[in-house]
């Protein structure tokens, strides 16, 4: 600790060989005290594995979001006031729009730069629940949730839900045909439940379906409440994550009480960076090459109106999947109605799915009786029976989603809709039974090699004098870019090749 | 006072230059520095046509693609810096236990149970009367917004807007004459006065369909509801409530979009297919003495997809 500077020559004294920089950071320290903190933060470590950066992509796209839904607010007008639109798309001149539609027209047609902000815009959301579902997959199947990461693994769903309840609602605020007939099913939904469905329903639209309450809630709650969830359970998971350190995959110096890889700065700092360019850069080719959500084909809502081949965003597809596939039993006695065939599948089995996931790391506690802290990653195939499960799940999830494109299978396929429908049933329920048998053989079958995965080395096959066959490998990849090296701690400062000097942002001293 | 040499990374460092930890991952740092440089300079290339795009209002898909292109080139450019010229490490950090020994434990313990809970123990009724006090509030605090959001559904479920003796008029209000449709036309129609409001585009609209030209009998009890045979069945799907929007004239079936529910337009809108666990109610029709079409009254029962007290309040069959 140094004393207090106080006056300039001290000062100048106090910030040493560092200059400016050095200076600055002295005050801030002076304040703060942020010297030693900020070194260790500094010297974080990030593994290096490539599966480490999904969540990384989930994050990124979650700051576009921002960025682009940012832009959009200044032009959406939250409405369903009538207006007869007046705009650049001929095709609709004239027509009784509301004011959502007409304004989501205008950044679409009018504003410069608005329809790349809304394609991005809607883009960085189904790559944002794509890259947590992922994210989550991975955390799954290597066993991360566990000990002491129970807590983080909560968060991170509760960020699925939210992502996808968020996206829903972004989803039906155009106010289109499409997504209008997608509120009209959620509001059917809500009223499914039993007891208390129709009040539900009527206390979160405002009344009777359509009324005039549904878009400006679902903005503020798009654009404020969730955001604002969002933004904070991210924040808590990211502290987690630093409090905690990251976890790694064992071999080569790993143990339970390191971490290995490259540090926070400058070597995780610049590819976390370029990585979050990528996923910008990649959003915005797809908001220019890719088209999403063209409102202006659908037209405006009309709640009489409707068009063929209707299917939700990616991330609803499992739910409405569900819905088309489930037999139409209604349960109706001692004067009540239970929508069963809505009911079960919208509500109670996405609840079953979402509380066997966020008791999971609790269920898996009890039964492998495994309460220790772990920071060391399983490898997929020595828990055969946890990838097995979650191989299942993904079957079924997967086949769920296929069910909600029955019309446009058996268009394409040239098959009765019927048949469609009860080859969806059918798979749904077997090929999760056969994947969890064949997913678990599997993982017990690669037990066996270790070296699965890993880059081969080539055989010599030599011939003795005796004419004996003999193979000899070949050492592995001395010079290979992948070859590791020994772990060492995180030098002070690091010095790049002499003869380019500055070149990595790493400042050399002179000394 | 030797701050100075105090801060020299030397003391602190452990490895010498030349330590291969420090050493860039690639083996011609050159050529990689080369072609990161290539990047960054098309990647200006590209964020400066962006500019370029948006100031001269090209079309949409050039913003998108400079900026985009752009941005990937950084992007690329960057992490191929951290990845091939940055100190290829690995390097490591100890974990150390986050746990903290049983003394610190029991003292964080002991500071909530015996100072925090000593306080309450000591002033029970105090305690008890704050407790109960705002217990009260939490639950009154939910009533606003409980009860402001949404209006109680009362009867509005279970009617519609069509009466005894409404015109069905299509969307633009004209009114339907038993002369307009032909056989196996279809119509969507609403009661007069409503086409034009939200509640009767969403809760009133009523499929008219002409399957005859003699009255027609869906089900055993509607004798009189197909007079020429129109008949009338609600548009919303009884399953989640899409509207029935599409008609198999051939198969004689209605079927709705969203799950592919199929209705017998014939024998009184029964399911034949699909998640869709009701017929869609049929609406009573007359022919008027001006030939004009309408309705005998509501339906006999709630329209649309089912809902907890649906069964109890019209006690009908279905």
């Amino acid at each position: 600790m140094s004393d207090v500077a106080t006056n300039k020559r001290a000062q100048r004294q106090a910030a040493g060989p560092y200059g400016k920089i050095g200076q600055t950071l002295n005050e801030l320290d002076d304040r703060l005290g942020v010297a030693k903190g900020g070194r260790t933060f500094m010297d974080k470590i990030f593994p290096d594995h490539w599966s480490f950066m999904l969540g990384e992509i989930a994050l990124y796209s979650f700051v576009i979001l921002l960025v682009t839904g940012i832009f959009l607010t200044f032009y959406f007008v939250p409405s369903v006031a009538t207006v007869i639109y007046h705009g650049p798309y001929k095709p609709m001149d004239g027509q009784r729009v509301t004011e959502a539609w007409n304004s989501t027209m205008n950044i679409s047609f009018t504003v410069r730069g608005g329809l790349l902000m809304r394609q991005m815009h809607h883009w960085a959301c189904d790559i944002f629940v794509g890259a947590i579902v992922v994210h989550m997959a991975r955390v799954f199947f290597t066993g991360a949730f566990r000990k002491p990461r129970e807590l983080n693994w909560t968060i991170g769903l509760t960020l699925l839900i939210l992502a996808i309840g968020n996206g829903f609602l972004g989803y039906s605020l155009p106010d289109d045909l499409v997504s209008g007939t997608g509120i009209r099913i959620a509001y059917s939904i809500m009223e499914s439940i039993p007891f208390v469905g129709s009040y539900l329903a009527f206390w979160v639209f405002g009344g009777n379906f359509p009324g005039t309450a549904t878009i400006p809630r679902f903005f503020i709650l798009h654009v404020l409440l969730l955001p604002l969830l969002i933004l904070g359970l991210v924040s808590a998971h990211l502290f987690l994550l630093v409090r905690q350190k990251h976890t790694q995959f064992p071999g080569n110096g790993r143990t339970e009480k390191n971490v290995v890889g490259s540090p926070m700065y400058p070597v995780f700092i610049a590819k976390t960076t370029g990585f979050l360019f990528i996923v910008g850069g990649i959003t915005a080719l797809l908001g220019a090459f890719a088209q999403i959500n063209p409102i202006w084909q659908f037209g405006p809502y009309d709640a009489a109106r409707i068009s063929y081949a209707v299917q939700p965003d990616w991330y609803m597809g499992f739910l409405d999947g569900a819905l088309r596939i489930w037999p139409s039993w209604s349960f109706m006695a001692f004067g009540h109605t239970i929508p069963l065939e809505v009911f079960i599948p919208a509500v109670i089995l996405p609840g079953i799915l979402f509380n066997v996931a966020y008791l999971w790391p609790l269920l898996e506690r009890k039964f492998t009786k495994d309460n220790e802290i772990h920071h060391l990653l399983d490898r997929p195939s020595d828990r055969p029976k946890r990838t097995a499960a979650g191989v299942a799940v993904l079957v079924l999830l997967s086949m769920l989603h296929i069910a909600s494109s029955t019309d446009v299978i058996a268009n394409f396929f040239h098959v009765s809709l019927e048949s469609t429908l009860w080859a969806m049933r059918i798979l749904v329920i077997v090929l999760p039974i056969i994947a969890y048998p064949v997913a678990f053989k599997i993982c017990k079958e690669m037990q066996g090699y270790r070296g699965v995965g890993k880059r081969k080395t080539h055989n010599i096959v030599s011939r003795t004098a005796e004419g004996e066959y003999v193979a000899t490998p070949t050492p592995s990849y001395g010079e290979d870019v992948g070859h590791e090296l020994e772990a060492t701690p995180v030098p002070t400062y690091i010095e790049v090749e002499p003869e380019v000097p500055f070149e990595s942002g790493v400042r050399t001293v002179d000394r | 006072m030797s701050d100075v040499e105090h801060r020299t990374p030397v003391a602190l460092s452990g490895l010498s230059e030349d330590d291969p930890h420090l050493q860039p991952a690639s083996k011609n740092p050159q050529t990689v520095e080369r072609v990161i440089a290539l990047t960054f300079v098309l990647g200006t290339l590209f964020v400066a046509a962006f500019g370029a795009c948006y100031w001269i209002n090209a079309k949409p898909w050039t913003l998108g693609a400079t900026l985009g292109g752009g941005l990937f080139l950084f992007g690329v450019g960057l992490v191929a810096w951290g990845k091939y010229l940055m100190p290829r490490g690995p390097f490591v950090e100890e974990r150390h236990v986050l746990a903290n020994s049983d003394a610190d434990r029991e003292a964080f313990a002991a500071a909530i149970v015996e100072r925090g809970g000593g306080v309450v123990k000591r002033r029970k009724l105090l305690a008890g009367l704050l407790g109960g006090g705002l217990g009260i509030f939490g639950v009154v605090a939910l009533f606003p917004a409980l009860r402001s959001l949404g209006p109680l559904p009362k009867g509005t479920l279970f009617h519609t807007d069509w009466k005894k003796g409404s015109y069905a008029v299509d969307q633009t209000g004209r009114r339907i004459n038993v002369g307009d449709l032909s056989i196996g036309s279809i119509v969507t129609v609403f009661p007069e006065g409503a086409q034009d409001t939200d509640r009767g585009q969403a809760v009133d609209q009523t499929v008219l369909i002409r399957i005859s030209n003699q009255n027609y009998t869906t089900q055993k009890g509607r004798e009189t509801w197909g007079p020429m045979g129109y008949v009338a069945y609600s548009k919303l799907c009884t399953h989640l409530g899409c509207p029935v929007g599409l008609y198999e004239q051939q198969l004689q079936l209605l079927v709705c979009p969203c799950h592919q529910s199929m209705f017998d337009v014939t024998n009184g809108a029964i399911p034949q297919f699909g998640p869709a666990p009701r017929p869609l109610p049929q609406l009573p029709l007359y022919i008027d003495s001006s030939g004009f079409i309408r309705s005998q009254a509501d339906y006999d029962q709630p329209v649309g997809p089912g809902f907890w007290e649906r069964h109890r309040v019209t006690g009908s069959k279905v």
